[in-house]
């Protein structure tokens, strides 16, 4: 996020894209409907009915995969009332040019067909944004998992630019970090291209200060991301695994892929606290401690890294991720030694530039330390881009549509599109061993437009029998108005209806994201 | 007994919350009054954060694979049998053949450690995780 949380309260209108915020980010929610409560308006782009989108002044229900169409509609219309806030798109971005061609050669009625969003309804949106003095906008997994996923982002930045809404405060672009640590682990180089703090390791500069201070020869070339790992095959190039915490065997796409390539590893090591599918495939598995049972640090979306305290000591023989991996590079041959977690934080200071200030004596003492945090004296940024972009000037990148990689079709006539449930995380393996939340959410259920359930002959509580191009898998029907006709809607964080057998690893070719919100599916009721 | 004042686990919202300790076993959740964003709430996931730590499916002891099957094992058995088989593949594969998964619901310094581990002892970049799922 390139503002707090906190300020999102302040704003005059929040522009909410493909983030299902009450039920994903509880507190971001909280503050947007604070902001509603102060005045503020509310602009909801989401094809489905959200709770959100109930609260919403403008809910733009536009089709699964047309937010390319909507934004440059929006931007269109923005141009044309002359509400582009010229002043900064001449001193503080580059390329606008481009943007405003491709603009100007729309056909807007066209592209609001497209959408199927009324061309009024996006004009009236379009002007609720760029006439506000603060406008934040918050996007979510809804915009980056599609095929186009990098140019939906630009998208957003193009809109953003266009009408100056970014860098100030109570202004800005949110992407919403969807599990608690995802930004650390890309600030700390979790990331196949990428030193800690974003340093490339193609850049020899970056990869000598790295081997300087490790004291070994470094690759530099970039290596293979998530997808290419686990969707490589049976006969792939990776031939041995080591993973932490992490459980592609229900989060991934295209399930039967991932569990081919799994099985047909010669080395699969998983370190988890509870023994998950991917685990139980593996051939070596550790016991790993719980945040309950170490010290460290996590990053939240507004980017403020804070203390993880040890509260009692590891379950068992339970050892914590950080001794594991200190041990095993021991046996290997590497001395990797730390007195502490502290020592380790020390060692990111000197090696990230934007963790530089970061001390776990100075985090100990208050809420935490928003990055960039350049020095011991520097105070953290809470918003970003504050008189600068990071790289110069903001550069626009016009971008057009796209469709998805699977459309629906006389065989598979439904878009599936997947998400998360408030009671439940991601692939559950830890909400589902708790009693409380199971009570709430215990299964995963199909929710399905009335119209299409009448024709179908579905009611809630029926099972159906759910199939793409890839899979199967047998659900409930849940009857709502929350989904649109042709769309249908579940969740994954539940092993008995292992929904991403079915999903599409289409991905985009860009960010390797994988396209989880279109699939294209049929449904049949299983008679019991 | 004691409180002790933790980040959540769950989402990227990162509350304060507070884990209560009694005889050795976690009980309790609770939010933290001036935490800039719980700000005394929590969303029911951290209310319940503490359920998860003492289940009775939690792992507690290294696991090797023994004529097909999970067999619990010393840590000394289960490191020394992961350095070999790694070194093995590193080597066979000329730094090619290993990836690593890493997570985001660990720290950052077991992320930082991680990548630090991939990079200067298995060889190579092939480390990501989980952030565009
Ligand atoms: S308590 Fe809820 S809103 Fe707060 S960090 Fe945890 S999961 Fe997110």
């Amino acid at each position: 996020m390139t503002n707090s949380i906190n300020e999102i309260a302040q704003a005059q209108v929040i522009l909410v894209s493909g983030s299902n915020t009450t039920e994903a980010h509880p507190q971001v929610a909280r503050r947007m409907f604070d902001a509603i409560d102060r005045g503020a308006k509310l602009i909801v782009i989401d094809p489905r009915r959200t709770r959100l989108a109930e609260h919403a002044h403008i809910h733009l229900a536009i089709r699964p995969g047309s937010d390319i169409p909507l934004l440059n509609a929006m931007m269109r219309i923005i141009l044309d009332e002359n509400l582009a806030d010229d002043l900064f798109i001449e001193m503080r971005t580059e390329n606008y040019h481009a943007l405003r061609d491709m603009l100007y050669q729309l056909d807007l009625d066209e592209t609001a067909e497209i959408t199927g969003v009324p061309l009024a309804k996006i004009s009236a949106a379009a002007q609720l944004y760029a006439r506000a003095q603060k406008a934040v906008v918050c996007y979510c997994l809804g915009v980056t998992q599609h095929i186009c996923g990098t140019n939906n982002v630009q998208s957003i930045a193009n809109l953003a630019m266009l009408t100056g809404h970014v860098e100030k405060e109570f202004t800005g672009v949110d992407p919403l970090r969807g599990q608690n640590n995802v930004q650390g682990a890309c600030d700390m180089g979790a990331l196949p291209g990428h030193f800690p703090s974003y340093q490339p390791v193609n850049t020899a500069e970056y990869r000598t200060k790295f081997e300087q201070a490790w004291g070994t020869e470094l690759s530099g070339t970039p290596g293979l991301s998530l997808m290419e790992m686990t969707h490589s095959g049976p006969q792939g190039a990776i031939r041995g695994m080591l993973i932490m915490g992490e459980n592609p065997m229900l989060s991934d796409p295209n399930l039967k892929k991932v569990e081919a390539t799994l099985k047909n590893l010669d080395l699969l090591v998983v370190s988890d606290i509870f023994l998950t599918e991917t685990a139980a495939l593996a051939d070596v598995v550790f016991p790993a401690a719980s945040f309950a049972e170490k010290t460290g640090t996590f990053t939240n979306s507004e980017r403020r890294v804070q203390m993880v305290r040890q509260v009692i000591p590891p379950l068992g023989s339970c050892r914590s991720d950080g001794e594991i991996i200190m041990a095993l590079s021991q046996v290997m041959g590497y001395d990797m030694r730390y007195e502490s977690m502290a020592e380790v934080m020390e060692e990111i200071a000197l090696l990230a530039p934007i963790y530089g200030g970061m001390f776990h004596d100075r985090i100990e003492g208050c809420w935490g330390l928003q990055w960039p945090c350049w020095n011991r004296d520097h105070a953290g940024t809470s918003f970003l881009h504050k008189y600068y972009f990071t790289r110069g000037r903001g550069h626009f990148v016009p971008a057009t549509h796209e469709a998805a990689a699977e459309l629906p079709d006389a065989d598979f006539p439904f878009i599936l599109n997947t998400g998360r449930v408030y009671h439940q995380y991601h692939t559950g393996t830890m909400t589902r061993q708790s009693s409380s939340l199971n009570r709430e959410a215990s299964e995963a259920l199909l929710e399905v437009n009335p119209q299409d359930a009448a024709r179908l002959g579905l009611r809630t509580g029926d099972w159906v029998e759910l199939s793409s191009r890839r899979g199967s898998a047998t659900v409930k029907a849940h009857i709502t108005e929350q989904v649109a006709k042709g769309s249908v809607y579940t969740s994954f964080h539940f092993p008995a209806v292992a929904i991403n057998l079915l999903t599409s690893d289409a991905r985009d070719p860009k960010a390797q994201c994988p396209e989880y919100k279109v699939s294209a599916v049929r449904l049949e009721k299983i008679n019991p | 007994m004691k409180d002790v004042l933790t980040t959540c686990v769950y989402c990227g919202c990162g509350c304060g919350v507070y884990l209560h300790e009694d005889q050795g076993r976690i009980c309790g959740a609770f939010p933290s009054r001036n935490h800039p964003v719980s700000r005394n709430n929590l969303c029911v996931k951290g209310w319940n954060i503490h359920e998860f730590i003492h289940h009775p499916a939690r792992l507690t002891e290294p696991l090797l694979r023994k004529a097909g099957h999970l067999t619990p094992v010393s840590w000394d058995e289960a490191l020394t049998y992961t350095a070999t088989r790694l070194t093995e593949i590193r080597d066979q594969t000329a730094n090619q053949g290993l990836g690593v998964l890493s997570s985001a619901k660990c720290t950052n310094e077991e992320n930082y450690l991680l990548q630090k581990f991939t990079r200067a002892v298995l060889k190579t970049n092939n480390i990501d995780q989980c952030a565009r799922l």
